[in-house]
């Protein structure tokens, strides 16, 4: 295939056929670093299920109808920006932007920056992000606006596990559960590593569910590569919202998730495949919707 | 000063205060957002009438930056107030990537700035707020120089679309600026013509600019005194405009030499119009403990002070 048709959003979408949907959205991924010889494929693999599920089955959203208010629809702010290639093949693949607009990624003149912004105007992005530690104060920003419009509608975050050891992070926590911030559903990609090696040798994060449920928050957890987990994780979620406390959801994913040699090692946090890996990978991820 | 007679004395931040209650009354878009400061910013007016529009944010300033951001998406207009100290340095990193380079509609309203903020001492005296926000591309950078004129610049910043640094004080300081006085983002004011120099001042030292003026005209010296109350956008038509006639420039500025009015001034001048120009400015250093009389008198920031800088600059015509 040359070219691929947007996938439009159903909620009646089923677990294999975003499957298929999350395998292209891998390939988008490597070849867009692959491209551009830059940016971090290892976090961006892991959360290809979650970007897959929310935005192909739990965001009510329409990207037709795209602004920067984005009022009663469900907003997402992407707080670990650097895993921003599998954010944009999502943002393409479900219609907000040309797919092939995904060849741009990190070069000169592009939407498509190393880290999410709006500065040029790419339609699905509603917050820079980058510097860590900062989308979840945003997220409660926008959600305390859909309160104050009588907005029904729902805000998603999705944070790496690394970013919380910024402080921020914390100071954000205590507001929302303080606060009743009950119309966000923030996730945080715990797959255990960051750039310097496992999260664990870094900095220990402790007793995340223990942190979470003490700060506060109604806690999930989920296994963020096991779609069928995902789309239950969410549905439950929902359910949770509106009843006076934030919901976090704790999402285990592998970092490289689908390439065999990204996987188990933190090595490929924020390096680019060569010519060779470049082949390799993509003979492990199914093309399905017809590369860009 | 007998064309700008002394109307009252009062505090900046209570013209923040008035114009915040104000704009919550016309315009249901604005709210408002304190970490633990909410009496000091004078902000418990607005938050005792509009409670739904009002949020606590706690000794966290970081998550207030963010949320004031996120708050715009929505349509609403957050203005966030805590002490200057806390709502620049601490937080730079947060207005740059959320406000900033995000191009989100919030308004920094920062209150005890400068040396007058008095016996708090260094640690809460920023020096340095003016040159940080300017140098954020896409921010506009508001220093009032008096109660009316700070009331007036927070309603004229609601309707401004895009981010704006508001800068204000804490003591009581002479009230001058007629209401009748309009205000307009990036328009500076002739406050006295003169022929002889311009001086150019923002915040607290406006006043003590005019009664610079008064000393100097009694020694037969013709002053221009300029507000420049926006010091980004500058007025630059104004401040060449100015010295074309005069022929130099001094600056006066709560602020370090470095980064303030001074260089935006400057700046102007060496690119356009090079000019002889001193500065009336904290002498890269910290401040201290004091009041504002004492710390305005020690630091060089004084009457007394711009007199002698007018000396000097007329020297070097």
């Amino acid at each position: 295939m040359t070219s691929s048709p947007s996938v439009a959003t159903s909620p009646e979408t089923t677990v294999s056929e975003l499957q298929r949907i999350a395998s292209q959205i891998r390939r988008d991924i490597v070849r867009q670093v692959h491209g551009c010889q830059s940016g971090h494929p290892g976090g961006s693999l892991g959360c290809a299920d979650y970007f897959t599920a929310l935005y192909f089955h739990v965001l009510r959203h329409d990207p037709a109808k795209w602004d920067m208010d984005g009022k009663e629809q469900d907003l997402f702010f992407l707080s670990n920006g650097h895993i921003s290639p599998a954010w944009y093949s999502t943002l393409a693949r479900s219609g907000y932007f040309p797919v092939k607009e995904l060849a741009t990624f990190r070069k000169l003149n592009s939407r498509l920056q190393g880290h999410p912004t709006t500065h040029e105007g790419l339609p699905g992005v509603r917050m820079a992000s980058g510097s860590l530690g900062q989308g979840l104060s945003v997220g409660i920003g926008a959600a305390l606006a859909k309160k104050l419009n009588g907005d029904g509608k729902l805000v998603y975050t999705l944070h790496g596990d690394g970013e919380l050891q910024e402080g921020q992070i914390w100071e954000a926590a205590m507001y929302a559960a303080g606060n009743k911030v009950d119309n966000l559903i923030s996730t945080v990609d715990y797959n255990g590593r960051q750039i310097d090696g496992d999260v664990d040798d870094v900095l220990p994060l402790g007793d995340l569910k223990a942190k979470w449920l003490a700060f506060g928050w109604d806690v999930l957890e989920t296994n963020g590569n096991d779609m069928d987990a995902l789309l239950k994780t969410f549905a439950t979620a929902k359910s949770r919202t509106g009843k006076g406390k934030p919901v976090m959801i704790l999402m285990r994913t592998e970092m490289g998730q689908g390439v065999d040699f990204m996987m188990n090692s933190h090595a490929w946090h924020g390096i680019a495949p060569n010519d060779e890996q470049l082949a390799s990978a993509l003979s492990q991820l199914e093309e399905t919707l017809g590369d860009y | 000063m007998s064309s700008y007679p002394i109307l009252d004395q009062k505090d900046t931040r209570s013209g923040f205060g008035a114009g915040l209650l104000e704009l919550g009354r016309s315009n249901p878009n604005v709210v408002g957002l304190c970490a633990d400061l909410t009496g000091s910013l004078k902000m418990d007016a607005f938050q005792k009438e509009f409670p739904e529009r009002f949020f606590q944010i706690g000794i966290a300033e970081a998550n207030m930056m963010g949320i004031a951001a996120g708050l715009t998406i929505g349509g609403k207009i957050p203005f966030t107030g805590t002490f200057a100290n806390f709502s620049t340095g601490r937080v730079y990193d947060q207005i740059r990537q959320s406000i900033a380079y995000a191009g989100k509609n919030v308004k920094i309203c920062a209150s005890h700035a400068g040396l007058t903020l008095g016996e708090d001492g260094a640690t809460h005296q920023i020096l340095e707020d003016i040159g940080l926000m300017r140098m954020l591309p896409g921010m506009t950078v508001i220093v009032p120089c008096d109660y009316n004129q700070t009331r007036q610049a927070t309603i004229a910043i609601a309707a401004h679309e895009g981010p704006v640094y508001l800068r204000f004080g804490r003591p009581k300081w002479p009230v001058f600026i007629p209401n009748e006085l309009p205000f307009q983002i990036g328009k500076a004011q002739r406050l006295i013509e003169g022929s002889d120099v311009s001086i150019f001042a923002c915040g607290h030292l406006v006043w003590r600019a005019l009664q610079a003026a008064e000393e100097l005209k009694k020694n037969g010296v013709s002053a221009e005194v300029i507000n420049v109350h926006t010091i980004k956008p500058l007025d630059l038509d104004a401040v060449l405009a100015s010295v074309g006639k005069t022929g130099c420039a001094v600056t006066c500025e709560e602020h370090n030499r470095y980064g303030g009015l001074g260089d935006a001034i400057a700046q102007a001048l060496a690119t356009h119009k090079p000019a002889p120009q001193e500065y009336v400015a904290v002498n890269d250093s910290f401040g201290e403990s004091g009041t504002p009389d004492q710390l305005l008198q020690k630091y060089g920031l004084d009457v007394p002070d711009i007199v002698k800088a007018v000396g000097r600059v007329m020297k070097r015509k």
